[in-house]
């Protein structure tokens, strides 16, 4: 995959094209999602893109980052491709996970992406453990973590951070602050007004930046990674952020007016971006409208793709449950790999 | 006798503890397998709390038998994380009665990271324990939680009950790309048996031994209480045969030698420490009542913990753990 940062022309480019895919992404997931097409439920991202892709434009390509509920735009930022995306989300064979893990669930180890995680504070562990990994075999990546404001007040959080600093592991703890958990204000979950105040616990360094201003999250993200590369252990960023769509879709958000939802969307981070692009003589409005527009093109491409994907046969339902099958899931997985049924006897 | 024994028996053999077997087959994987290092609570310089790793921390060093924070949600957690980054971290949970503590990264990730992941995550972690009572350890140190994870789907689970086994389970769990429990009971750490001395002698998981062969009535006995089940055995012999089986694995299961043995037996004992509601015995039962239920001539028996914990003071720890006497208490009732 494509290296990209925001030093280059190129970089900062592909840097907007990938805040652009996401909110697309996201969008026409939410619409997806009320058509009744994408079963479960989706936590969508919009709003918050400048933190994923400002995360993601510090790093290498084969970093490692884990990601949270909240996590198709962590998947875009780091390269991962809309349409397996998509696919994942409808439940189809052809998904990253081969519709096993779907919205919460989306992972690609092999591009970096440690997966989306259903459990709030999930992300850090797994960082600690790649970067483990990483120093252990001494190898030249870092491993961030993802994690809301509300996995702050997380046992396994803080847990995770504290081996890290012990051990000066690389890895970034990148908090996304959009301001509630769930429904619940962040000042209702924390007697901290900085959640990056908690680093002082682990004598690390630990800053609080503006999480709509995209160049604010790759200057700081790019400095942790470089502390984290010279042994120097891990940084907490967090990124003052917000969601535009509620907890989860079909959230009626009786936590907040929408003249606060206004107030921030006032700074939007993809706007800003684009603005400043502009200004710069990097980018025209006409070639903005002509990026957004191939998104769409594409997004619906990856909506198609995804209808049309084959459903995963009955038998995927006992496939990767152990690198080695056992006789106890055997037995279900040949019956249906024959008649597409289960075998007799119990259940 | 099966033929699984008896080619251990021919092979080159020491005399081991349990507690040696398991430091040697650590020993012998750090040395096949740089990927290979150990992470917990006081194994290093410590030498672990029950002295299982004892010096290994002198020959491979701080590097890869890493002491931990008291943190189980943590390193449990970072050992996922590790596994499934490309190391096999081996992990010691100091006493299973932890379990809990660390029961999120267990659950939630270890298990059910290949499966959400459509296979594309590797899980090659090793998580030993040590479980059990009879040692004055009080309630949140002896208890035995292996049906808890040999229930749960994505995780596999052993429970050595020789030295032997000890030695070749562990090795498998760490050769394995699966996340395997490897079940220690603390009270048989200091029980010596006969182990093979072949580097790449391991023990398949999901295969059982029969430890004794008889006729009469078929013993399922699970760590302590193999050989606990193999005295009774030998001291019943002149009135009753006594086949004693260890399944060595709980899963996977190796049902089939079990239902040999029961239908030529007709009954069937299983003696596991667990608690004796909707566990490991019940599996053992359920299974066999499928497949042999016509080869049954008596109800089967279980000998287990009754539902309490175990408790400190010494005469009530023995009142409720299961032994080699309610083994053969059992045996009367059905022959």
């Amino acid at each position: 995959m494509a290296d990209f940062d925001l030093e280059s022309q190129d970089g900062r480019l592909e840097a907007l094209r990938r805040m652009v895919t996401i909110r697309a992404f996201d969008e026409e997931a939410g619409d997806r999602f009320a058509d009744g097409e994408i079963p479960g439920f989706v936590h969508l991202y919009i709003g918050e893109e400048a933190v994923g892709v400002g995360t993601c434009a510090a790093l290498k390509p084969d970093d490692y980052i884990a990601s949270t509920h909240r996590g198709h735009g962590h998947c875009i930022a780091k390269g991962l491709d809309p349409k397996y995306m998509m696919a994942e989300l409808y439940g189809k064979a052809d998904g990253y996970c081969n519709g096993k893990g779907g919205s919460m669930h989306i992972a690609d180890v092999d591009a970096g992406m440690l997966g989306a995680n259903g459990i709030v504070g999930a992300g850090p562990p797994m960082a600690t453990g790649a970067a483990l990994s990483i120093d252990y075999q001494d190898r030249d990546q870092i491993a961030v973590g993802f994690l809301g404001d509300g996995a702050v007040a997380q046992g396994q959080v803080h847990e995770a951070i504290n081996i890290a600093a012990t051990w000066d592991l690389p890895a970034v703890f990148v908090i996304e602050n959009n301001h509630y958990g769930e429904g619940t204000p962040v000042e209702n979950q924390h007697n901290l007004d900085n959640l990056s105040d908690t680093a002082q616990a682990y004598d690390i360094p630990g800053l609080t930046i503006d999480g709509m201003d995209i160049t604010a999250v790759a200057e700081a993200v790019s400095e942790a990674r470089d502390r984290a590369r010279a042994g120097d252990g891990p940084t907490i960023v967090e990124a003052e952020t917000y969601r535009y769509r509620g907890h989860y879709e079909g959230d009626e958000e009786p936590y907040r007016d929408d003249a606060e939802i206004e107030r921030w969307q006032e700074r939007d981070p993809i706007e800003s971006f684009r603005d400043r692009l502009i200004d710069r003589g990097e980018l025209t409005v006409e070639e903005f409208d002509e990026l957004q527009a191939d998104i769409e093109a594409d997004i619906d491409a990856a909506v198609e793709y995804a209808q049309d994907a084959p459903a995963p046969d009955a038998h995927e339902a006992y496939e990767d449950m152990f690198a080695e099958m056992p006789p106890e899931i055997e037995r279900f997985a040949s019956a249906a790999r024959t008649d597409g049924g289960r075998p007799g006897g119990d259940r | 006798m099966t033929a699984q024994v008896e080619s251990e028996l021919e092979t080159e053999t020491e005399e081991l503890t349990v507690r040696e077997a398991i430091r040697q087959a650590m020993r012998e994987e750090l040395e096949r397998d740089e990927d290979v290092f150990l992470i917990g609570e006081d194994i290093g310089v410590f030498g672990g709390v029950l002295e299982v790793t004892g010096d290994l921390y002198e020959d491979f060093g701080p590097e890869r038998i890493k002491d931990t924070p008291i943190s189980e949600a943590g390193f449990m957690g970072a050992a996922t994380g590790a596994a499934a980054t490309g190391t096999r971290p081996v992990v010691e949970l100091m006493f299973s009665d932890f379990t809990g503590v660390a029961m999120e990264q267990i659950m939630n990730q270890m298990a059910k990271m290949r499966y959400m992941f459509g296979g594309k995550a590797e899980m090659p972690v090793t998580v030993r324990t040590t479980e059990g009572g009879g040692m004055g350890a009080a309630s949140q140190h002896s208890g035995t939680v292996h049906s808890w994870i040999a229930h749960f789907p994505g995780l596999k689970a052993v429970a050595p009950g020789t030295a032997a086994s000890a030695k070749g389970l562990t090795k498998a769990a760490i050769r394995s790309n699966d996340p395997v429990f490897v079940f220690e009971n603390k009270m048989i750490y200091e029980q010596r048996g006969a182990v093979p001395t072949d580097e790449d002698f391991t023990i398949p998981i999901g295969e059982a031994a029969v430890e004794r062969e008889g006729e009469d009535v078929t013993v399922v006995a699970t760590q302590r209480l193999v050989g606990e089940s193999l005295e009774t055995a030998e001291n019943m012999a002149d009135d009753t045969s006594v086949e004693v089986i260890d399944p060595r694995s709980l899963y996977p299961l190796d049902i089939d030698t079990i239902v040999e043995s029961v239908k030529k037996t007709g009954r069937l004992i299983v003696a596991d420490e667990s608690p004796l509601s909707y566990g490991t015995h019940a599996e053992i039962v359920a299974r066999v009542q499928e497949e042999a239920f016509f080869s049954l001539d008596a109800p089967i028996q279980r000998v287990g913990t009754p539902d309490t914990h175990i408790p400190f003071s010494p005469p009530l720890e023995q009142e409720v753990l299961p032994s080699g006497d309610d083994v053969r208490e059992a045996i009367q009732r059905v022959t």
